[in-house]
């Protein structure tokens, strides 16, 4: 494993995961550069990552032997071109990340590693838009990163042994355990998870149980850490729907077509924590 | 919202305002002794939210050593820490 300060990391894109990826590489003392085009995004990035930083102190989460990394902003990729490994982390659509994707190609050293932060679309169909499909991979970080340590890794049928092995490395530095399996749509914890997540949503909308009584019985019963629908609201259900809409559009598989009661909650801007309502009532955005 | 300075009645008021927002947001009747975080009434991620509660509530900064779980375990451990960053001008 490298120091902390042999890796220059750029995150492109500030969303939920943009910022708590962000947050993990800086606390384990790598500096990160954030693009994103939104400005109103732009500007609270340094609150953001600061409030994320603080709760993962609280939590135990932060080496205590490191200085944090620097963290940089701008809303364009000029000056990238000095980056060790690249994050994409935009909204799970394949036209958006494939143009993300094909920006990042045009500013960054030949063979440097591109990792997607995919949580369904298949790394080989992304890899369509890469100069170098050797390059990509794609790490499915879990909300909130800095805490979940265990990764998904990707795989895809071309990507390459040496960009595997730099990424490897990266998340050895951030101290986070890497199983890796092949590309298919949704990978395992997608393809698993969301599913679940539609069916718990259809429960409560059938009015079997609330949405405590299903996460009280899928943590007492079955030793899932967060339950389902708790887990949901963390992931956003914006982005949940556009994981089941990917999943239902490569498989075929009904189960994966988002249900009615998950499609109005998105409807009416109720995506869950960030928005301070989903299944549950948070009050106020949370961080 | 506006205290004045410490003293059983600032103590009082601070243990009553935290009081009140805990049962607010989790719509159960919390004991000023009661763990919230052990008994698996919230989960950690309710840390973050109590931190900027109390931080914009008492005008304080919560910072360093005395960001960790201990100090926001009960509503008494809470409001010793507001008072003790309050008098000490912890802002």
């Amino acid at each position: 494993m490298t120091e902390s300060n042999a890796h220059r990391l750029t995150v492109v894109g500030a969303g939920v995961m943009g910022v708590s990826i962000t947050t993990t590489a800086l606390l384990h003392g790598v500096p990160v550069r954030v693009v994103e085009t939104d400005p109103r995004r732009l500007a609270r990035l340094h609150a953001d990552v600061d409030r994320q930083l603080r709760l993962a102190r609280l939590l135990g989460a932060a080496p205590a032997e490191r200085a944090p990394g620097e963290l940089s902003a701008s809303e364009s990729l000029d000056g990238a071109g000095d980056t060790t490994v690249l994050v994409e982390a935009v909204t799970e659509h394949a036209g958006t990340k494939a143009k993300a994707l094909a920006e990042a190609c045009a500013v960054l050293a030949s063979g440097t590693p591109i990792i997607s932060n995919t949580s369904s679309i298949p790394v080989d169909e992304l890899a369509g838009a890469v100069d170098d499909p050797a390059r990509l991979i794609g790490v499915h970080f879990m909300n909130p990163p800095y805490l979940i340590r265990a990764v998904e890794v990707i795989r895809g049928p071309r990507t390459g042994e040496a960009t595997l092995a730099a990424v490897r490395d990266l998340l050895a530095v951030l101290d986070r355990q890497v199983i890796v399996v092949r590309d298919a749509p949704g990978f395992v914890t997608s393809r698993l998870l969301h599913p679940m997540i539609n069916d718990a949503a259809r429960i409560v909308a059938e009015g079997v149980a609330t949405a405590e009584q299903v996460d009280a019985l899928m943590e007492g019963c079955l030793g899932h850490r967060t339950g389902p629908l708790r887990t949901a609201d963390l992931i956003g259900l914006d982005n949940l729907a556009d994981s089941l809409w990917v999943l239902h559009q490569r498989t075929g598989e009904e189960r994966f077509r988002p249900c009615e009661n998950l499609l109005e909650k998105v409807r009416k801007g109720d995506h869950g924590r960030k928005t301070g309502r989903g299944f549950y009532d948070y009050g106020e955005a949370q961080p | 919202m506006t205290i004045s300075s410490a003293g059983p009645a600032a103590s009082a008021q601070v243990e009553s305002s935290i009081q009140q927002f805990l049962e607010k947001r989790l719509k159960a009747t919390v004991a000023p002794d009661f763990d919230i975080f052990a008994s698996g009434t919230v989960t950690s991620m309710f840390a973050m939210e109590l931190v900027v509660h109390l931080e914009q509530t008492f005008g304080i900064m919560i910072a360093g050593p005395d960001l960790r779980m201990d100090n926001f375990r009960t509503i008494v451990s809470m409001t010793g820490l507001v008072l003790r960053l309050r008098e000490t001008g912890g802002a």
